[in-house]
């Protein structure tokens, strides 16, 4: 190799590193927010809480089946307003694959019983106490609702409240 | 193009060479007739100047340049001055929006601030792109100058050509016909002033202090350190910043350590300075003209760690680590975590009591105390008599329907509903109790619920921190600074002395404080039969150069 031909391979290399250490800033940086947060495509993570009822729950039991998670609060009214719809679809899809699973923030029994009362829910509600479920979730704000395939999958994230109709499409979305 | 450059004195030096590596000969066509030679850089070839055909060598040839270099310096700079105008958008309020709050508090500067994108500047795709950049241009600019000024300064010969003595500032000629002896002399007084002596076919170089020259790319290097250690920042796991808010006797998992650690707010407390208190007595006079004065924040705290892997909502189990009292800048340190003092609040709402009283005969049938937390429905009271919660809006108010409302979960304004059940009223009365304020919604009532105390908590606010990266930065500052001093407080300092016939040639080259050199020149020289040179840059050596 002549000393022409090492000087070129020499100066592309560093180019191309230092490039590629800007690419790298530049995406980290525009991706730190994202990062932070749970994305679709992810794997759900596993979690496991008691319901109200005291049965409890873990995500990894229901493979094969899609789940349709929601994190609420009894002061957030958009919370509120899905909620009846979510409990119609519930009632249409528990039987054909689809499990709901709504977890509360952390609020107290009590709130969190009225509330049920209140909306006659029959979807399993658990009171995520300690936090640790939100956090491992980046809940913020709310509502959110990831939908999860019977692979495990997170297919989708929305956030914000959902009408009666786009529950009952993201319902279909996750059917197996 | 030609590949190297045969001087007459045998070397072969690389293309691009201005003055020949080894004896000094001027081998650029356009310098050959100037007075003075260009010894910037030893006249050596910087590659970028000479190769310049492909794209690489181009874009290599573009961050090589020190005009491109200190352009970047100035627009970053005059960028980063001009970001601090206004506050980054991470330090406004948290309650405002960016796009309303810079118009509002600055008008049409801040509009236009905020539409430019100033307000994120630090982040923003621009700014980076220059810090990368300029960071490029250190490391390309100091490779292309060190390796070719590394090799000239190691490959110089003791002889020199003619025309490079004569061409250097500070030149002289000497007639003696005692050469041998006053060589020896001046290597002996050059050595015992430290410089080193080689010696070549009876011609002396005395040089000291290279290694000042090398202090710049030091410098370079430096930076580039700090450079990485900012990039590795974003690496996960390398920097944590997040805050913790937490109640007295509320145990929380610690933000940034994905449930590892949680931490226990045992207490909170503010402490000011009190005359009554005879070790603050000192501060009387501050006291009575200040008021208040804030002797410690401290939040006594618990740290736990997690046994055993767990999942996300999972009953764990946690050991006790440690405890600790944060105090401001007495952090709570432990795995490279650091949990600051950072804000507070206090006398949050923690339970409220309340006293089932007859209206008119004032008599009172026990006492309940709501857990504002964790409230109960029903509260039972002696033979007969219990209160039902109907309702609890821990942050109430009035929503759009005049129906009551809770903003939040957090129990700043708490509000209950009441069912009254007593022995003449089995059925119950209903009552609306808020903070100060009563209401009977279905019809005067016999009995009420009459507010009996209330029991506070503090929170504390902590800063969690982890920063792998710091000493690397403190590398790289360290490194930025040697590099420095290297540079300003030694000087690179050469004398040639060579003999041609009955003569004696004495010329001195150094890259900075020409004062010093003719200062160690003057001196050496003294009590020996040579002359001071000349330094041909002196206005009167000047006209002189001219004719």
């Amino acid at each position: 190799m002549d000393k022409k031909q090492r000087r070129l391979i020499m100066r592309t290399s560093i180019l191309v590193l230092l490039g590629a250490a800007l690419v790298f800033s530049l995406y980290a940086n525009f991706t730190k927010e994202k990062v932070a947060a749970v994305q679709k495509g992810e794997m759900a993570r596993d979690f496991v809480l008691t319901d109200m009822d005291g049965n409890t729950h873990k995500l990894s039991d229901y493979k094969g089946q899609g789940v349709f998670l929601n994190f609420w609060g009894t002061w957030c009214k958009p919370c509120e307003y899905e909620m009846p719809y979510m409990d119609k679809q519930y009632q249409k899809y528990k039987d054909q694959g689809v499990q709901i699973l709504a977890v509360n923030v952390g609020e107290s029994n009590y709130s969190v019983k009225k509330f049920v009362e209140k909306h006659y829910l029959t979807f399993p509600i658990m009171i995520d106490k300690n936090k640790q479920v939100q956090t491992a979730y980046k809940i913020d704000p709310l509502p959110v609702t990831f939908l999860i395939d019977k692979n495990g999958k997170i297919i989708d994230k929305l956030t914000g409240s959902l009408s009666e109709e786009s529950i009952q499409k993201h319902m279909e979305r996750i059917k197996p | 193009m030609k590949e190297v450059v045969n001087c007459v004195c045998g070397h072969v030096n690389p293309h691009g060479t201005i003055l020949c590596e080894s004896c000094g000969r001027v081998l650029d066509e356009t310098q050959k007739d100037s007075k003075m030679i260009d010894m910037r850089y030893e006249g050596s070839a910087r590659r970028s100047q000479t190769y310049n055909k492909s794209i690489i060598d181009k874009i290599w040839n573009f961050f090589s340049s020190v005009k491109v270099g200190v352009s970047l310096i100035v627009i970053l700079l005059i960028a980063s001055s001009v970001g601090t105008i206004f506050p980054q958008e991470q330090y406004i309020p948290p309650t405002e929006l960016p796009e309303v709050f810079y118009e509002k508090e600055y008008g049409f500067s801040g509009k236009l601030y905020y539409l430019l994108g100033f307000h994120n500047l630090y982040s923003s795709w621009w700014y980076l792109i220059c810090i990368a950049m300029l960071g490029t241009s250190l490391l390309i600019a100091s490779i292309d100058r060190v390796v070719p000024l590394y090799r000239s300064l190691k490959k110089q010969k003791v002889s020199r050509h003619d025309g490079f003595l004569k061409k250097q500032r500070i030149f002289g000629i000497t007639k003696t016909d005692q050469q041998d002896i006053e060589f020896a002399e001046l290597k002996k007084i050059l050595e015992s002033r430290r410089y080193k002596i080689k010696e070549e076919n009876g011609n002396l170089l005395a040089e000291k202090g290279r290694f000042a020259r090398w202090g710049p790319y030091v410098n370079h290097a430096g930076l580039i350190i700090v450079l990485i250690a900012g990039m590795l920042r974003f690496l996960p796991g390398m920097y944590v910043d997040e805050v913790l808010w937490l109640r007295e006797g509320e145990t929380k998992g610690i933000p940034g350590t994905d449930g590892r650690y949680a931490l226990k707010n045992n207490q909170f407390k503010v402490e000011i300075y009190d005359k009554k208190n005879k070790e603050d007595q000192t501060f009387n006079a501050a006291i009575d003209k200040v008021g208040t004065i804030v002797k410690n924040y401290q939040a006594d705290v618990t740290l736990y760690e997690k046994e055993g892997n767990t999942l996300p909502g999972e009953e764990a189990k946690f050991k006790k680590v440690k405890d600790h009292s944060i105090k401001v800048n007495n952090p709570l340190k432990h795995d490279h975590y650091a949990l600051y003092q950072v804000d507070f609040k206090l006398d949050e709402l923690s339970e409220m009591s309340f006293n089932l009283m007859n209206k008119n005969t004032k008599e009172t049938f026990g006492m309940i105390t709501i857990s504002l937390d964790d409230p109960k429905t029903m509260y039972k009271l002696k033979d007969g008599y219990s209160v039902e919660l109907l309702s609890y809006f821990p942050d109430f108010e009035f929503d759009e329907n005049q129906e009551p409302v809770t903003k939040s979960p957090i129990p700043n304004n708490p509000a209950f509903i009441f069912n009254m059940k007593t022995p003449d009223k089995p059925e119950g009365e209903v009552s609306f109790v808020a903070i100060q304020q009563t209401l009977e919604p279905l019809g005067e009532n016999t009995y009420k619920m009459a507010f009996a105390g209330v029991d506070t908590r503090n929170v504390t606010a902590l800063t969690v921190r982890k920063d792998l990266t710091l000493w690397i930065f403190f590398l790289g500052g360290a490194i930025f600074m040697i590099g420095v001093i290297q540079g300003a407080y030694w000087n690179h300092r050469r004398i040639w002395i060579q003999r041609k016939d009955g003569e004696i040639w004495l010329a001195g080259h150094t890259n900075k404080n020409w004062h010093g050199l003719k200062r160690d020149i003057s001196m050496t020289l003294e009590g020996t039969n040579i002359d001071e040179p000349e330094d041909q840059l002196e206005p009167k050596n000047l006209g002189e150069l001219e004719k």
